[in-house]
């Protein structure tokens, strides 16, 4: 049974990190020298924390699998990255964002650690500011704001619909500066597809050169696994097509837990899927609530009516009527959950009857008329105020309107958007303890890849800012821990036996899934898991559902292995091999996944389980028996992995029933 | 949660596809029929239902370069019917749907050509060129930890607009691929614009343009000839105006370097 202890600091909430701190060991410029550090991933925190890593002296490769460092999918990122700045003036504090990250989080998250969180985001925006990062300005000249979901303040820093992509340059730009000085090593089209563990401790990777199919080994003092979340368990999802799960995966199976595997966030703002073609289906941002009203028609039978030809009394705004405080702007599953409910009820839209809309048609007119004041025109026409307002929606969205139209080939500024929820992050991800390593000495875990501060349901505009605080900002110090106890140049030789053990079981399972030669493609698993895991494991979960997922999947997973077809060659760029390999760990993820939403007998976040609900539908949360972290243990290839639990202690905020109303 | 749309008719187009199994190998077209397609598949999603054919006979699909398909990672490619990204101006081809071709359409797809663009397979190419040009001076150096409360430095607006207009930049190598010179002046100039534009830009400014420009010239990309098709095919549309801001920012840092006057300054001390 795994060691879990949280090393959560002793004393009051707000000192912990700065007493942690000044407690933590430092390992000597001399000695950093010698420490080498291997980094998997270079998106938000795999990127931040390479370079930081470099510039305090440390040795540094970071290892990924797109063919830049650039590519990683923290990139996609649209709305925004919060902060506690208070630089509106709106009552924000460090306080505020860490309670409404704990109360967003469904009371699963460490208080300790989001309390961290909140505190570093403030260093966060000035560290990118710093580094070029070009957020929207104010015509003063200073930062502006947009508020997001969950929260009731203005705390969202952004750059267009872009922000991700402009943070993950700023990241990128200093990892490019510490490889162009030679500080930290770059590998490139590189999949790790193991974890080296030496005496109990990780000390190194094996990857698969994914243009030569060669295998590599890395000898490290310590492993940090930046690899992102695994929502591409699903196949289709907000995901990027490369995203996976294999390196958390091969780490889990080396004796590291996964936390909290079935807390899954379905994000309310996302086109619908229209074809089973589909490979992806892509978000439109949550600040698109700040101005966007969300309505179904509330007579079924005006469901496949134009929107247009439904009067306004007819009209359900149901975010804005369940939810009078908080709104449109209600957090990600209440949202999500409230959109499958009137879809449930028969009164969604468009050909599947899966959506809702998503409508700009008032916030078009209350900037055109705005615009019109500012402007000092009188007795405007309707047609100039529509023009002007749709002008001040392009600014701020225009981008997003864009996308939408390239897809659905419809205009949002003539027509309500239709969305419904998609798959778009995973809370869950391996277990860390507060120095962010896992319970394999020597493996740290970073961003979405680590479990520890989203608990049951992420608030929009936070992932941004946990990469970037883990890499920049926590790593750095927390790293150092467990360096100063290795002494330097005992970092274990890449010919010892178990370098070549973990390479031959790489060898082997790369020659198996050759050697099979079945009927069906990759993709044709893919999909199926898709399916088993989106109606069994996806927004409504129920006890015989879970069950039957978890019989559908271990038939599936002997399906794979003896039906698969991976063409080609295993000795050069083989991209069905590629994601051969990852579909295998996939599909043995969604039994976890499975297993872990069937003991979770309570609904907490986006986990929800149908027979644990109030009368209105929202989350009925079991605090006594649940307030806990699950982080599964593998035991061997087909046996039940075994749960342990990290009880959660909320020593500052109490827990009580989240409410939006 | 599927289900078809059946608004549109399905199209039948062949593809004329660039197979190379390996850098050092040469390639040919191969003629593929793409049939029964929904208009409103991507174009990427269109080679997905190729290659599950091609995988279902145990033939070597398609090897193409994608991942986030909606625009903005920059890792998809391809030249379709001889323009970088596709028909349309201001997407990637991730974002270019089946509705944009006719029934019947013979459509051409190649990867990226430029020397510094060694193809590794099929349509995919190693655009490495493009980092180590970052490398050399797409930056502020800036270690964690020290930088100054981010309102300490106002940027105007005007300016910040500007300069998120360059930093858009996906890096996907469209306007190298568009470029009879293969010159990547459009990308060095966005990362140049986008920083030089800036307050926090000012310090590395000189040594910037010069390091990158020289890291360009170093790997094989060819001179500008202003013809401006890298702006048209370009997703994100930068424009060209990039390339003459930093003509002006090369030649007033290159004066500069040349009368710079050098500090005895050392780094030793007690």
């Amino acid at each position: 049974m795994a060691t879990l202890d949280s090393k959560i600091p002793s004393g009051p909430l707000a000192d912990k990190w700065r007493k942690h701190k000044t407690d933590i060991k430092l390992v000597n410029p001399a000695n950093k020298r010698k420490h080498h550090v291997v980094v998997v991933g270079a998106g938000l925190a795999g990127a931040s924390s390479a370079a930081s890593l470099a510039d305090l002296g440390y040795q540094v490769t970071c290892i990924v699998f797109h063919d830049s460092p650039r590519r990683a999918h923290s990139i996609a990122a649209q709305g925004g990255i919060n902060a506690a700045k208070n630089y509106q003036n709106d009552g924000d504090s460090v306080y505020r964002l860490f309670y409404d990250t704990i109360k967003g989080g469904d009371y699963r998250a460490r208080e300790a650690n989001v309390h961290r969180l909140a505190e570093v985001s403030v260093n966060i925006i000035d560290q990118c500011a710093a580094l070029g990062v070009p957020f929207a300005r104010e015509y003063g000249g200073l930062l502006a704001n947009r508020s997001f979901g969950g929260a009731q303040v203005s705390r969202t820093f952004y750059a267009r619909g872009q922000t991700g992509q402009q943070l993950l340059l700023g990241a990128y730009s200093s990892l490019s500066r510490c490889v162009g000085q030679g500080t930290v090593k770059l590998v490139t089209q590189n999949e790790m597809s193991d974890l080296v563990v030496v005496d109990g401790q990780a000390k190194g990777v094996i990857t698969r050169d994914l243009v030569t199919g060669k295998l590599n080994r890395f000898a490290a003092d310590a492993v940090i696994l930046a690899t992102g979340g695994y929502g591409n368990v699903f196949n289709l999802s907000t995901y990027a097509r490369g995203s996976n799960v294999t390196a958390s995966w091969r780490a889990y199976k080396r004796g590291a837990c996964f936390a909290n595997p079935c807390f899954t966030q379905i994000h309310p703002t996302c086109i619908p899927v229209s074809g089973d073609y589909q490979s992806k289906l892509t978000l439109m941002s949550e600040s698109l609530r700040n101005d966007g009203r969300i309505w179904v028609p509330k007579n079924k039978a005006d469901v496949k009516k134009a929107p247009a030809d439904i009067a306004e009394s007819d009209r359900d705004y149901f975010l804005e009527r369940i939810y009078p405080s908080f709104g449109n702007l209600a957090p990600r599953d209440v949202a999500s959950r409230a959109a499958k409910r009137m879809c449930d009820e028969g009164r969604g839209v468009g050909e599947t009857g899966l959506g809702v809309y998503l409508d700009f048609a008032e916030a078009i007119q209350r900037y055109g008329k705005q615009a019109a004041a500012r402007a000092n025109l009188h007795d405007v026409s309707a047609a100039k105020v529509l023009e002007l307002g749709e002008a001040a929606v392009a600014e701020r969205y225009g981008n997003l309107f864009d996308i939408y139209k390239e897809i659905t080939d419809e205009s949002a500024y003539k027509q309500p958007m239709r969305i419904y929820p998609a798959v778009h992050y995973t809370m869950g991800g391996l277990w860390v303890d507060y120095n962010l390593m896992s319970n394999v000495p020597g493996l740290f875990v970073l961003g979405e890849a680590n479990f520890s501060d989203h608990g049951a349901n992420r608030l929009g505009a936070s992932a941004l800012m946990q990469g970037l605080a883990d890499g920049f900002f926590v790593i750095p110090y927390t790293i150092g821990d467990y360096l100063a106890a290795q002494k330097p140049g005992s970092r274990p030789s890449a010919d010892r036996a178990e370098f070549a053990a973990a390479e031959a079981n790489v060898e082997r399972l790369v020659k198996k899934l050759m050697a099979i030669k079945g009927k069906e493609p990759v993709a044709f698993y893919h999909k199926k898991l898709g399916k088993i895991m989106w109606n069994q494991c996806g927004m409504a979960r129920t006890k015989e559902g879970l069950n039957q997922g978890i019989v559908d999947i271990q038939a599936l997973k002997k399906d794979f292995w003896s039906n698969v077809n991976v063409p080609g060659s295993a000795e050069n760029l083989n991209q069905a091999l590629e994601k051969a390999l990852r579909v295998a760990d996939f599909i043995e993820l969604g039994e976890l996944m499975c297993r872990d939403a069937l003991t979770r007998e309570e609904s907490c976040g986006g986990h929800f389980r149908e027979e644990y609900q109030h009368a209105d539908g929202e989350c009925l949360r079991d605090d006594v028996n649940f307030a806990h972290v699950a982080a599964w243990e593998f035991q061997g290839e087909d046996k039940i992995p075994l749960r342990n639990i990290e009880p959660l202690n909320y020593e500052t905020v109490k827990m009580s029933m989240r409410s939006y109303k | 949660m599927v289900a078809h749309l059946t608004s549109a008719k399905n199209l039948s187009v062949t593809l004329r596809v660039w197979r190379q199994p390996s850098t050092d190998e040469p390639g040919r077209f191969v003629d593929y029929a793409a049939k029964d397609l929904n208009p409103n598949m991507s174009f990427l999603e269109m080679l997905d239902v190729v290659n599950y054919g091609l995988e279902a006979k145990g033939e070597d699909p398609i090897a193409f370069a994608h991942d986030c398909r909606e625009g903005i990672c920059g890792t998809c490619s391809l030249v379709i019917n001889g323009k970088p990204h596709g028909p349309h101006k201001g997407v990637a081809t991730c974002q270019t749907y089946m509705r944009s071709f006719a029934d019947g359409d013979v459509i051409v797809v190649e990867p990226f050509r430029a020397k510094p663009f060694p193809i590794l397979k099929d349509l995919i190419c190693n655009r490495s060129a493009f980092d180590a040009i970052q490398q050399a001076g797409g930056f502020i150096t800036v270690r964690a930890g020290s930088a100054c409360d981010a309102n300490a430095i106002p940027v105007p607006k005007d300016g910040a607009d500007l300069a998120m207009d360059a930093a858009q930049c996906i890096g996907c190598g469209a306007c190298v691929a568009a470029c009879k010179n293969a010159s990547a002046m459009l990308f060095v100039s966005a990362k140049v614009g986008h920083l030089g534009l800036l307050p926090q830009g000012q310090a590395e400014r000189d040594s910037r343009v010069l390091n990158m420009v020289a890291k360009m010239d170093e790997l094989g990309f060819g001179n500008c000839t202003n013809q401006y098709e890298c702006s048209a095919a370009c997703p994100k549309l930068i424009s060209q105006d990039f390339i003459a801001r930093m003509n002006r920012d090369y030649i007033a840092a290159s004066f500069r370097q040349a009368f710079k006057p050098k500090s005895n300054a050392s780094s030793g001390g007690a």
